[in-house]
């Protein structure tokens, strides 16, 4: 066995847990985005805990969404009741509106962003289309809930038939998941308004919010081709 | 060093009202002690339904006094009828794998450890820590409440397998509301486990003090990292399952009720559903949940006997890398556990080969412990003790799986004695014994005084001896063809087994009793202990460096810890013990390499 001097370690800049640059790898006050914009400019912060914690709940979403997946492909094949479903309309123009809801709350956080990064001296207006975020994902919600009226005018309940089954299942939980998205972005404009927002709260708000759109694009592509 | 920062998202003031102090408290040690008390409070009543079910095995007609406060219709004249067998048989296991494997050495340990281990303050999302412990203890209440709601608990097994989980109170007793308490108390287990995981997985990654790099983390903060990652993708998966099931039930879908099925010449208003489909999901998840109860278990034995044997593992790096393997494998294993289901031959084989596979990192992960332990000179003390037995248990359990890995001799054995042997060997006792080592180990560190040593071997040798007094005749039992879930045995042949079934029950009955050892000297010596020192078992680990015993509010006081050293420097020349703790910064010559 080698015998070997150790010397104590260096620190990677990253890790560096000591003020000013942040501490227990949070970011410390740096990470915070101030309401009237007063805050001076700062080029780096450490990555705090909910940079890595929303790829942690995104992996366990995604993980739920595959077993479901799995769930309705075993359960298509298991016997010969499986029977085609007109998807409504207004699944589409829901589409459009969820994805103009994150636009809007991209255009926010992009806005916020910059400031951050010290390119701006101000953040104009950002909480304006947070606001907007929320109304359209609010919309999308209603027409989700506008298709579910449909389907069951048509006759299709839950337990019509297997194909209807999954239908409200997968939107259902996806609206859900929609749901606690939009608490999030009510969290996100409350700190914002109280100069408490950290600026990574906002962007894992942000991440989640489009994987939403993500996973809306797979469940319909999934529903339009089994359905 | 350095001073805290104001702002840190993990920082929050002490409480000092009791509710915020020992109730809803966001400090990861209070939610780790109230991690161990229920998982304590699980085991207690899992280990009592036990002793219901040997008592009636060993001696079928026998009236158990009280026992129809138990149950409604299940205990005419105080003696069980099968149904109410196959309810404690049940909720004995829902209890003792959720409850008492995955709470006790994850939840609890992991809770109250690992941001001491990695020098952190508390968790990075402590509201989401709280909500994970009265998540979980709502999930229990749900569990438990089934005794006491209409025709009493689920007696499909912790299984569940459909269609007879899915059918409704048509099934038998249990089956309709049973089943969907069950269904929701085990989703909202999932939803305690995934905020769990959220904490466990961000606060190894983000939360380490200077210096704490990956490497230099003790093996049991890595174990529990791995089985974050493990509980992360398997609750995620178990959930969706139980949302179907209770489906099934609630909404009159057809998830896995299949078409055609007729029960007392009623056609059931099911059609079209696949019954294996059930197996599948619950089984993608319980698989990687046997490794969920037993690789906190190899982490914490390993961080335990390390210290006692006062020298590292012979491969540090070897053991991560089989435990994380251990995780990477055992989702690819699980079509094991259905090789009689009918599937194609050649999927059992698929099934068959990584399941042999996955004892390649199991052997070695034993190989390095009875390696390390060959020439050490180990301190003999009630942790170590439990730390041995548990690779005395893991061994024994392991080996039998063997013969259940491969289609060919599983077909005989399967849903015998012998399976039941094989896993409450490895994954249960062994699990319990991680347990009790960590409990004997950390015990100083969490109440500040020590647990009697006496009482502590006594309760170790009737324990170590007990279990194999109970479970290895179950392996003799299943080869001779004893099937489980059997209330009595009624054919010929498994008459003659009468007598080895009362051997069982004594034996479990006593070793039962041994436990009470063990809570006695839990609650004696948390009053009357001696007290604790700092470092009473001068190890090296960041827990073993808090400014008092327990570890205050913050852990660290006023100043975070910096780490210098890989986590194990036991036997360094030249330093001033034979041992240098992480935190010290005086330069060392080892014998091995540090990270």
């Amino acid at each position: 066995m080698a015998t070997t001097v150790h010397e104590p370690p260096k620190i990677e800049e990253r890790r560096d847990p000591s003020p000013p640059a942040g501490n227990s790898g949070n970011g410390g006050w740096r990470n915070l985005v101030p309401a009237d914009g007063k805050l001076p400019a700062v080029k780096d912060y450490s990555p705090p805990p909910a940079s890595t914690g929303i790829w942690v709940v995104l992996a366990s979403i995604a993980m739920s969404f595959a077993a479901f997946t799995s769930a309705l492909i075993v359960r298509q094949g298991s016997a010969l009741d499986w029977r085609h479903l007109t998807l409504p309309r207004i699944l589409y123009l829901n589409t459009l509106v969820l994805f103009a809801s994150s636009v809007a709350l991209e255009v926010a956080r992009r806005r916020v962003g910059s400031f951050m990064g010290g390119r701006k001296n101000q953040v104009a207006s950002p909480s304006r289309w947070l606001y907007i975020a929320l109304f359209l994902g609010l919309l999308f919600v209603a027409g989700q809930y506008v298709a579910w009226a449909q389907l069951r005018s048509q006759g299709l309940f839950l337990a019509t038939n297997p194909n209807s089954s999954f239908f409200y299942v997968l939107t259902a939980i996806h609206a859900l998941h929609v749901l606690g998205g939009l608490g999030g972005l009510v969290r996100v404009i409350h700190r914002l308004n109280l100069s408490i927002l950290r600026k990574s709260t906002l962007d894992a708000t942000a991440y989640y919010w489009h994987f939403m759109d993500a996973l809306w694009v797979y469940l319909l592509l999934l529903l339009w081709m089994k359905l | 060093m350095h001073d805290m920062a104001k702002h840190d998202a993990a920082a929050h003031h002490a409480p000092t009202s009791f509710i915020g102090k020992h109730v809803f408290s966001l400090d990861h040690k209070v939610i780790g002690k109230q991690y161990y008390g229920l998982a304590l409070l699980a085991a207690l009543v899992g280990m009592g339904l036990s002793w219901l079910m040997r008592i009636h095995l060993g001696w079928t007609n026998l009236a158990i006094p009280g026992l129809h406060l138990l149950t409604k219709n299940g205990a005419p004249g105080n003696v069980m009828t099968p149904e109410f067998y196959l309810q404690l048989m049940t909720m004995h296991a829902t209890i003792m794998v959720f409850f008492v494997l995955t709470t006790a050495p994850f939840a609890a340990f992991g809770n109250y450890f690992l941001p001491i281990q990695v020098g952190a303050e508390d968790m990075p999302f402590p509201h989401f820590n709280m909500m994970s412990f009265w998540v979980t203890f709502v999930a229990f209440l749900v569990l438990v409440s089934s005794f006491f709601v209409g025709q009493g608990p689920t007696l499909g097994g912790w299984t569940q397998y459909a269609p007879l989980s899915a059918l409704g109170e048509v099934g038998g007793p249990g089956e309709g509301t049973g089943v969907v308490l069950w269904a929701a108390s085990i989703g909202i287990f999932c939803i305690g486990q995934l905020l769990g995981s959220l904490n466990f997985i961000t606060t190894t990654l983000d939360m380490r003090t200077r210096g704490m790099s990956l490497w230099r983390l003790p093996l049991s903060a890595w174990a529990w990292f791995i089985t974050s990652c493990m509980g992360l993708t398997a609750f995620a998966v178990l959930m969706p399952a139980c949302i179907l099931l209770i489906l099934d039930h609630v909404a009159g879908t057809s998830f896995f009720v299949s078409s055609n099925i007729v029960i007392n010449d009623q056609l059931q208003p099911h059609s079209g559903g696949s019954t294996l489909l059930w197996q599948h999901l619950f089984w993608f998840f319980g698989h990687p949940e046997v490794y969920i109860a037993i690789v906190p278990g190899m982490g914490i034995v390993s961080h335990v006997l390390i210290t006692n044997m006062r020298k590292p593992m012979l491969s540090h790096r070897v053991l991560i890398y089989s435990m994380g393997a251990l995780a990477v494998l055992s989702y690819m294993v699980y079509g094991h556990h259905m090789f009689v289901s009918g599937m194609n031959p050649v999927s059992a084989l698929a099934f068959s080969f990584p399941t042999l596979v996955i004892t390649i990192p199991s052997t070695i992960v034993v190989l390095i412990w009875l390696g390390s332990l060959y020439g050490a000179k180990l301190r003999i003390n009630t942790a170590s003790l439990f730390g041995l037995g548990f690779i005395s248990m893991f061994i024994s359990g392991g080996v039998s799986g063997f013969f259940l890995a491969q289609p060919s001799t599983d077909i005989m054995l399967h849903a015998t004695y012998f399976v039941v042997g094989h896993f409450h060997l490895v994954m249960g006792v062994a699990a319990m014994f991680g347990i009790f080592a960590g409990t004997y180990f950390w015990f100083p560190k969490m109440f500040g005084r020590m647990m009697n040593e006496s009482l502590g071997k006594a309760h170790f040798w009737l324990s170590f001896v007990g279990a194999y007094a109970v479970f290895m005749p179950f392996h003799y039992l299943g080869m001779a063809g004893n099937v489980r879930r059997y209330q009595a045995f009624t054919p010929d042949y498994m008459q003659r087994l009468i007598p080895l079934h009362q051997f069982i029950t004594v034996a479990a009955l006593v070793t039962g009793a041994a436990q009470l050892i063990f809570l006695y000297n839990l609650i004696h010596s948390r009053f009357r202990g001696e007290p604790a020192s700092d470092n009473p078992w001068q190890a090296t680990s960041l827990e073993w460096s808090t400014p008092t015993t327990p570890p205050p509010h913050n852990n660290f006081g006023d100043k975070l810890p910096e780490v210098f050293h890989d986590p194990y420097q036991y036997g360094v020349e030249g330093a001033a013990g034979d041992y240098v703790m992480q935190t010290s910064p005086e330069k060392i010559t080892t014998g091995h390499d540090e990270a």
